[in-house]
């Protein structure tokens, strides 16, 4: 789960991280009202789950409440590359000396924690690491050793920052070390950690990422979801605990197993369609599963197709047919759905189908033949 | 042999006594593989349909040489029963378990790299080896004994392409599933190793997915390390970038990790890479024709 700007900051400022002053306000009136709190210049900054909002033009000085208001007033409800903005951040400008990056990352590939900094913030760290790749200081911590200030030293000095900075990097790692094992973080960047005209170093930015797996332990970071950030469709399936994806086709994609599913997605797209999400409904088989997957998938308006990709392992082809059709005639739905059932039960799954004959239901028996037929339905080529 | 277990491979399992735990590993020894055992805390003395059932690893260990742990414990208790695994004597672990947090697998990882004990899994459907020994969730009427080493970071993928594979008449070894997770005890790499050292294995067909570097790393590993036959499939080239897709594995963020990086990085290196499940058991037959 990706955290909002102001959210990250919050934990940030939990484990001292020095961060500017600031709040969060959802209305023009409450950004003008924290900008006169604050006093001075302020910078008003759109929340969303997005790079590029500052290029999109969501983030903006005022230097005045009257001012934060307006900003405010344009920069709520702004669409960025496709995130509605429905909070901003407000706080107090800063005077920027130097801009620096720190980030802590799960590293999957060496399995243990890597630091990274680099005396290049401000930019895209991808693009530095594409660029300037000696630029990049980087570190990796064996989580059962933990954080060590030789850790710190050899960032500082590996980035060519000088001695000057060892002990407040020193400082700022071990505050991001500390909120990264406190909140089970998978990813904190601070891009940039600014160093001020009076030589503080501040954290002027935030990305903070954490593991889904560990919010039932993590109530304060589990109350910082925001329903409101994905769309529609996204939000109805996080409301009904359905894994699902909103991709941009017009063939709703259902199956079970996120790699079968993904793998669906890619034989549609190779047969010439274009799938509308992902959504993988697990070893769920029941009628009431289905039919909250489906209300999920029928509710996007682009969907013209269903395609139920079903490969029976624990799962019964039977009982998924069953539950296909109770779902169908409880929802009435009257786009054509295909489905291939393989595996486990097929034979009799297949015969349920075939007996219930209803005329919108398509069975296939292999993967691409389904997805062939679907892309057909779908572009009206077939009844 | 086949890699990692067979006939001669005695398992014990931890939460046998509960309904997951139960129901696969009643399949599992229908299925012919000696499951001796299985690990509760509090219900020792017990039994499940005469397994009988011990409180602690290292008494089911003493009590009946157990030398694989399968593990169906719930999330939040599944990182103590991996470290009770460990020191408690086995030499192997397959932790189906789906759902524990990435941190508590970063520190069993970190631990389990210094002991001499070979980890599957976790959110992994388990290890057959057909016709020997069935270990885990894998649906084993699909699988049929033969040469092909299969190896897979998803559950119902492996079931398609393995069912792909048997329609052809072309059985496996051993098939592996990993595990979905960001951090599993074993990569592609340790399998791709095991499958080259298996007299058996005649050809390895590793399926991958979108996230991490593991596909590229193992890449790079096959042109040093393998001489066997090697054919791939990657899933996920519709995906968005930054979009999680059911397993905490399958993100992609900006280019790297994307299907495409690591269908390049392994055609790279000659690896043949299907473009659907089908056209891989297609290429492997190709690939043992020659």
């Amino acid at each position: 789960m990706d955290l909002h700007e102001y959210q990250g900051k919050q934990l940030f400022a939990s484990v001292g991280i020095p961060v500017p002053r600031g709040a969060v306000a959802a209305t023009p009136e409450e950004a003008e009202k924290v900008a006169a709190e604050l006093g001075g210049r302020v910078v008003v900054k759109a929340q969303v789950h997005i790079g590029g909002r500052g290029k999109a033009g969501g983030v903006k000085l005022a230097d005045s409440p009257e001012e934060a208001r307006l900003m405010a007033a344009a920069i709520l409800g702004m669409d960025i590359r496709g995130h509605t903005v429905h909070r901003v951040l407000v706080e107090e400008a800063s005077e920027i000396a130097r801009e620096l990056y720190a980030a802590l990352i799960f590293d999957r590939g060496a399995k243990q924690v890597l630091a990274m900094l680099s005396g290049m913030g401000g930019m895209d760290v991808e693009e530095i690491a594409h660029s300037h790749p000696e630029a990049i200081a980087r570190v990796h911590v064996d989580p059962l050793a933990g954080w060590s200030d030789y850790h710190g030293r050899r960032l500082c000095f590996g980035a060519g920052l000088g001695v000057d900075l060892l002990r407040p990097i020193g400082e700022i790692f071990a505050g991001l070390w500390n909120a990264f094992m406190r909140y089970e973080a998978t990813l904190v960047e601070v891009n940039p950690l600014i160093q001020t005209m009076d030589g503080r170093l501040v954290a002027l930015d935030s990305k903070f990422s954490v593991d889904n797996n560990s919010l039932y332990r993590q109530p304060d970071v589990a109350a910082m979801r925001d329903v409101q950030a994905a769309d529609p469709q996204e939000q109805m399936a996080a409301e009904r605990g359905v894994t699902y994806v909103k991709l941009d086709g017009d063939i709703g994609v259902l199956g079970n197993g996120a790699g079968l599913v993904m793998s669906t997605l890619d034989v549609v797209a190779d047969a010439g369609g274009s799938p509308a999400n992902f959504l993988d409904v697990g070893g769920g088989a029941k009628a009431e599963e289905i039919v909250t997957a489906l209300e999920v998938i029928t509710s996007d308006p682009k969907v013209k197709t269903i395609f139920f990709n079903i490969f029976g392992g624990i799962t019964r082809c039977d009982e998924v047919a069953r539950g296909v059709l109770t779902a169908v005639e409880q929802m009435g739905i009257d786009m054509p759905i295909v489905v291939r059932l393989d595996g486990t039960h097929d034979v009799e799954g297949r015969e349920i189908l075939a007996q219930a004959a209803v005329p919108t239901l398509h069975v296939e028996a292999t993967m691409l033949d389904a997805a062939n037929r679907a892309v057909a339905l779908a572009a009206g080529r077939e009844g | 042999m086949a890699v990692l277990i067979d006939q001669g491979s005695k398992i014990l399992v931890q939460g046998l006594t509960g309904r997951e735990g139960s129901f696969h590993a009643l399949r599992n020894r229908a299925y012919g593989t000696q499951v001796v055992a299985g690990v509760t805390p509090g219900k020792g003395g017990q039994d499940v349909e005469g397994i009988p059932v011990f409180d602690t690893v290292r008494d089911a260990v003493a009590g009946t040489a157990a030398d694989v742990s399968l593990i169906f414990v719930p999330p939040r208790f599944a990182a103590d029963a991996m470290y009770e695994a460990i020191d408690g004597g086995v030499r192997l672990i397959i932790t189906i378990t789906e759902g524990i947090p990435a941190h508590e697998m970063l520190r069993v990882y970190n631990y389990l790299r210094t002991k001499d004990v070979a980890m599957i899994g976790p959110n992994c459907p388990g290890v057959i080896s057909p016709g020997k020994a069935n270990v885990g969730i894998m649906p084993p009427q699909i699988f049929a004994p033969g040469g092909v080493g299969l190896v897979s970071r998803s559950g119902t993928l492996t079931y398609q392409i393995a069912n792909e594979l048997t329609q052809k008449g072309l059985g496996q070894s051993t098939a592996v599933g990993i595990g979905g997770d960001p951090i599993v005890g074993s990569s592609f790499i340790d399998m791709l190793a095991r499958f080259q050292a298996d007299p058996e294995t005649t050809v390895i067909a590793m399926v991958g997915e979108i996230g991490g570097n593991e596909e590229e790393q193992a890449a790079e590993f096959i042109t040093r390390e393998v001489t066997k036959p090697v054919v791939a499939y990657i899933a996920g080239f519709t995906a968005p970038p930054g979009k999680q897709m059911g397993h905490a594995g399958a993100i992609i963020s900006g280019t790297s990790g994307t299907a495409r990086a690591k269908k390049e990085a392994l055609e790279a290196v000659g690896i043949r890479v299907g473009v659907n499940p089908t056209e891989v058991a297609s290429l492997v037959e190709e690939a043992l024709a020659r």
